[in-house]
């Protein structure tokens, strides 16, 4: 027998009994970078190969949902720390072992990277809407011109923005190569960040960068599935996310192997989801739900059965958010002592 | 210079004197704790073996809290002690993630603290404020490089074990054992 107490009544808040110093905001914020990773992405992918106008949904309409996940992602890493306030000491200094720090720089260019991406295509794709909201309109029509008819145009009010937004049409392709740059990095960094902690056993394993990439991007993909009403389009990210849930569910068994094969805190770790605390909610939610159903579902769709695409999208989604939470909470479990 | 800290585990008594004694000296928040008294039992009954520790912040050689802290605040000054400056932290809890002691807490406003080593005594040549209220004595702090002093002595005759060494951080607590 071997017993380790602490006699002390040691208690400190969020680390006793069990550590859990990070609650809904880290993992939230790992779905939404994932998710805004995985669209740039493939925005990126497709201006680059040239296929903007195939790839519609793809290049110009999911994007849009990007900017929108960053910045509810950037909130919810606010609220996470316990000093709001300093959070600009992030860009006060460089810190390369960190990945904390090279997270915060690389979003700090993705997100008005994102926002600019979004803007140049929004004139294209609602030249003039309707605004039925008075208060959205007055703020709409602050930047951008009122149509005669009383639409809301989506015209520039000022020269230079025009300007501006004429110079990034051009600069398209260079732009798509620095946003998919910055995609890989964000989708490894929502892994990294986490497998960088040695003293949580089950983060600490380097297969949670790609791992959580793939995740992301199969997110993404199901998000474009989900917007596209083309259907080639729709069968064409319908394959991608097929072949990205293989790829993940690999990774997840190859991160079970690899910790079942490592030391003895490792083996505790994996036990979590192999036995232990965690089982229930990763096999029904990550496994089961979010990768094997929709997984059959998109096979049976190309096989012309027909499955509504909200489906296996909600569920891609749903699993994706469900992994992020379950790996941030089960790893906190994990420690090397006591 | 290296600031290191061994304590004999045959010694302590587990009293908590060192607890208290560094909740006053450092006015630690109530309800939180800098270091703590960690018991192992093994064995099975009759043959039982109990040892006590008094555990703190290891100070580690390889510091995973200063490696992940995206700001800098968590940093080594001289001596090998690791601090975290309140002004610059903003209170992400990178550094208690990776921490295997978990020796650190947030502070009720805001920051990562936790152990200091009582830099503030050390400097003007004063033990830690555990280490003096010790009423076994089972605590030595000193520069583990000067090979006179008590702590490098005792650490050399000693056998000795630190706490999580597989963690990989070097840690500069011996426990004499």
């Amino acid at each position: 027998m071997r017993e380790e107490l602490i006699t002390s009544s040691r208690m400190n808040p969020h680390i006793d009994p069990v550590l859990h110093i990070w609650e809904w905001q880290i993992p939230l914020y790992l779905f939404l970078g994932g998710l805004a990773a995985g669209l740039l992405f493939f925005a990126a992918y497709y201006t680059i190969s040239g296929k903007t106008e195939k790839y519609r949904t793809a290049v110009k309409i999911a994007p849009i949902i990007a900017p929108i996940a960053i910045i509810l992602g950037l909130m919810a890493l606010l609220l996470d720390l316990k000093h709001p306030a300093y959070f600009w000491q992030l860009y006060t200094t460089i810190r390369l072992e960190s990945p904390m720090s090279w997270g915060a720089w690389t979003l700090g260019a993705v997100a008005p990277l994102s926002i600019v991406w979004v803007v140049v295509n929004l004139k294209e794709i609602f030249p003039a809407f309707g605004c039925k909201v008075p208060f959205i309109k007055r703020l709409l029509i602050m930047v951008i011109k009122e149509a005669d008819n009383g639409d809301v145009k989506w015209d520039w009010k000022w020269e230079f923005l025009q300007k501006f937004e004429k110079f990034v049409i051009k600069q398209r392709v260079p732009m798509a190569w620095a946003m998919i740059v910055l995609a890989l990095i964000l989708g490894v960094y929502t892994g990294i960040l986490l497998s960088a902690f040695n003293a949580r056993p089950l983060w600490n394993t380097s297969i949670l960068g790609p791992l959580f990439l793939t995740s992301g991007l199969s997110t993404a993909a199901a998000t474009i599935m989900w917007l596209s009403k083309d259907h080639h389009e729709r069968t064409i990210f319908s394959k991608i996310d097929l072949m990205l849930i293989t790829i993940e569910l690999f990774l997840i068994s190859h991160l079970i192997m690899g910790m079942l094969a490592g030391s003895e805190v490792q083996i505790q770790a994996v036990e979590l989801l192999i036995g232990g605390e965690f089982t229930v909610a990763f096999w029904t939610n990550v496994i089961v739900l979010g990768l094997v159903v929709p997984a059959i579902l998109e096979i049976l769709e190309l096989f012309k059965f027909k499955v509504p695409v909200a489906v296996p999208a909600f569920l891609i989604l749903w699993g994706g958010l469900m992994f992020r939470f379950i790996m941030t909470d089960a790893g906190q479990v994990t420690r090397y002592l006591y | 210079m290296r600031y290191g800290m061994a304590i004999d585990t045959k010694k302590c008594v587990g009293c908590a004197d060192c607890v208290v004694a560094c909740q006053t000296e450092n006015s630690v928040p109530h309800g939180y704790a800098r270091d703590w008294i960690a018991e192992t039992v093994s064995g099975r009954y009759p043959y039982l073996e109990l040892e006590i520790r008094s555990e703190r912040c290891n100070h580690c050689d390889n510091t995973p809290c200063v490696r992940t802290c995206p700001t800098g605040a968590s940093h080594v000054i001289e001596g090998g002690i690791v601090i975290v400056t309140p002004e610059e932290c903003i209170g992400c809890g990178a550094c208690i993630e990776s921490c295997p002691y978990d020796a650190r807490f947030t502070h009720p406003d805001g920051y990562a603290t936790k152990c200091t080593f009582c830099d503030h005594r050390v400097k003007n040549g004063q033990d830690p404020a555990c280490v003096s209220v010790c009423p076994t004595h089972c605590m030595y702090f000193g520069d583990l490089d000067d090979p006179n002093s008590e702590v490098a002595k005792i650490v050399a005759r000693r056998k000795w074990k630190v706490l999580a060494p597989e963690a990989g951080t070097q840690p500069q607590i011996y426990y004499l054992v």
